[in-house]
């Protein structure tokens, strides 16, 4: 079985702006895909030359092995778009876009009204399909466009950022019914900067940044790779500067300790990162009561995509996103996607 | 939305198509562009009659022009403007005309916000038969909303004492709007796919709009003219629309030979003009088409 979508050596710029370097991944049928990156990475540049919007500069772009450069059309019927921004006709009801949409992507009435009453009832839109778009709330809004996307049954969902701007509740909605879309087949390609989004839904990932591929696997892997668990220990609710320093020495000593951080935003707690597997909590544990020291909280876990991608670029996801932001000029970049 | 997991009916929703070529049928090409045009015009339609102040304002402005205008004149010498001719009856053919340029001047602007709020990014991942469809949806909105408007200034004028030409006259009419709101529709659609953003498109139609208006015979006849001005008028295709209009409103008896308007250089027929106006269609056509297949590729 071809794989679902193959994107290789990928190149844009607009203007004298690269926006994607160099960008390769691939996308399995039946999995949820993410790509991971801070804002200005390239995700959305990346998702617009995939969806026929842009046209790369070079590079290949394969939906279930044809190509999406040379043939537009096969790939714009094989795949769903849910852009960023959803874009909604206010004056039109919920009920008349998907009409619309239904026309647009040629399917026959009769099955067309099915499935836009299916769609209507499985993403719970029935008290508004008939109300004017404008009215809607941003997770109705949202909803919407995901039955849009869905209306001719691709084989490819594409959502970009599906989740920004979303309150918590909309959010539950959107992972749940992304994964359901998972469990009936369809494949489904998402971008994010969050990583805790990436690391509940993704299967797959690919972290991008500034234009370029940095990592690529599934997260057990991209973990597993950098090493290591993490142990946050909190000596007291608040710990003295003093404390945490003495405890820093003292467990700086043990076998299996690799490295401790003192975290001074929060309240002087320690992150260690330790050897996998080194039963390291008892000990550390051990050595902190014989040295006197209480314990308010200890607690053990894997690596997140966050120490993924700081491993990888030597910054946080946070501080890139900061970076990122003070540096772009959004409105300019929107001009420069319109041509 | 909750469970979703495990009714099956919700499965079999959200499943991918297995057999896409049985679902979607690609054979009857001319049968899907109908569709789609057909639905981008609904939507248009829908628009219209849920917000429907531009079509009001659309109505009304004209009506004033015609009263306005008609006062500003009134007292002009009898004859001033042709034989026992009244301002109102010279007026009308000239804000039919201008009525139908202005509407098809704007018809860029819906196109360029659905640019601007990233509606045309729903219309370009989809797999119409063509974009052209686009096009076509935006041009029969704007020929109705023509047609709607000249209804009514033809009405206000037989009101306002100006007549009404005969059923011929009435088609002929018809049809010389068509042609003239055709090419305008298309310039503008182009100038909505080629320019940065509304503010430019604005801008272009804020200098083109009532320079052009003036630049015509809409308002006084050519021979009131400064001779370079008479030029331009001879040139600006709302000219070779107002004449013809206005020599049906004139003579009765009208044929395709009838010479409707004396440029300085030519005399032109009834005929001639259509001729002209086809012209110009074809040349705006041909003129958009880089831009339309650039956006369109």
């Amino acid at each position: 079985m071809a794989a679902a979508v193959v994107i290789k050596n990928l190149k844009k710029s607009y203007g004298d702006v690269l926006a994607v370097k160099d960008i390769s991944f691939t996308v399995k049928p039946g999995e949820i895909f993410g790509l991971l990156g801070p804002n200005g990475a390239g995700k959305t540049t990346t998702i617009r030359c995939l969806c026929t919007l842009a046209k790369p500069d070079d590079g290949k772009i394969e939906v279930g092995g044809i190509s999406a450069i040379d043939n537009p059309k096969v790939a714009r019927q094989r795949l769903g778009y849910v852009a960023q921004e959803v874009a909604i006709d206010k004056v039109l009801t919920g009920k008349e876009l998907l009409q619309l949409q239904a026309a647009l992507y040629h399917i026959p009435k009769a099955a067309a009204k099915q499935r836009i009453e299916q769609l209507i009832e499985v993403l719970g839109l029935q008290d508004y399909a008939n109300k004017q778009a404008g009215t809607y709330s941003g997770g109705i809004r949202k909803r919407l466009d995901l039955a849009a996307g869905l209306l001719h049954q691709p084989e490819v969902l594409v959502l970009d950022e599906p989740t920004v701007g979303l309150d918590i509740e909309s959010r539950r909605i959107v992972w749940d019914f992304l994964r359901a879309l998972k469990a009936a087949g369809t494949t489904v390609l998402i971008t994010s900067h969050y990583l805790e989004e990436i690391d509940a839904l993704a299967d797959s990932l690919a972290i991008i940044d500034r234009g370029v591929v940095i990592a690529e696997g599934t997260p057990s892997q991209l973990k597993d790779k950098i090493g290591g668990d993490r142990v946050t220990l909190r000596i007291r609710e608040f710990t003295s500067t003093d404390e945490a320093e003495k405890a820093q020495h003292l467990l700086s000593s043990l076998p299996f300790v690799e490295e401790i951080i003192i975290n001074k935003a929060q309240n002087n707690s320690l992150n260690l990162i330790v050897q996998t597997g080194s039963n390291c909590l008892s000990k550390i544990e051990h050595s902190l009561i014989e040295a006197g020291l209480p314990i308010f909280s200890l607690a053990q876990s894997r690596p997140s995509l966050d120490d993924v991608y700081l491993a990888a670029t030597g910054k946080t996801l946070l501080d890139a996103e900061l970076a990122a932001a003070s540096t772009r000029d959004l409105k300019k970049e929107k001009k420069q996607q319109m041509k | 939305m909750t469970q979703l997991t495990t009714s099956s009916k919700i499965k079999s929703t959200l499943a991918p198509n297995s057999n896409k070529d049985t679902q979607i049928d690609n054979s009857n090409s001319l049968g899907n562009f109908i569709q789609e045009t057909l639905a981008l015009t609904k939507r248009l339609f829908i628009q219209l009659q849920r917000r429907p102040s531009t079509l009001m304002a659309g109505v009304i402005q004209p009506f004033m022009w015609l009263i306005l205008f008609g006062a500003l004149f009134s007292k002009a010498p009898q004859g001033l403007f042709g034989n026992d001719l009244s301002y109102a009856k010279f007026l009308a053919p000239g804000i039919i005309v201008f009525t139908a340029f202005s509407g098809a001047l704007n018809a860029g602007l819906p196109v360029m916000f659905d640019r601007e709020f990233g509606f045309l990014n729903r219309l370009l991942v989809a797999p119409l038969t063509s974009r052209y469809s686009i096009v076509a949806a935006s041009t029969i909105y704007i020929i109705t909303l023509a047609f709607i408007q000249t209804a009514v200034i033809v009405g206000a004028s037989a009101f306002l004492d100006a007549g009404l030409p005969g059923i011929a006259g009435l088609s002929a009419i018809a049809l010389i709007v068509l042609l003239i709101v055709l090419g305008v529709t298309a310039l503008s659609l182009g100038l909505a796919f080629a320019l940065p953003g509304h503010i430019e498109l604005i801008a272009v139609i804020f200098v083109t709009n009532l320079p052009l208006l003036f630049a015509s015979t809409a308002l006084a006849p050519l021979d009131f003219m400064a001779g370079w001005l008479q030029v331009i008028a001879s040139l600006n295709p709302l000219t070779y629309a107002i004449e013809p209009i206005r020599y049906l409103y004139l003579h009765g008896d009208w044929t395709v030979g009838s010479i409707v308007m004396n440029t300085p250089w030519a005399e032109v027929s009834f005929g001639g003009v259509i001729l002209v106006l086809l012209a110009f269609d074809a040349l705006v056509l041909f003129t958009i088409q880089p831009l339309l297949r650039r956006r369109f590729a």
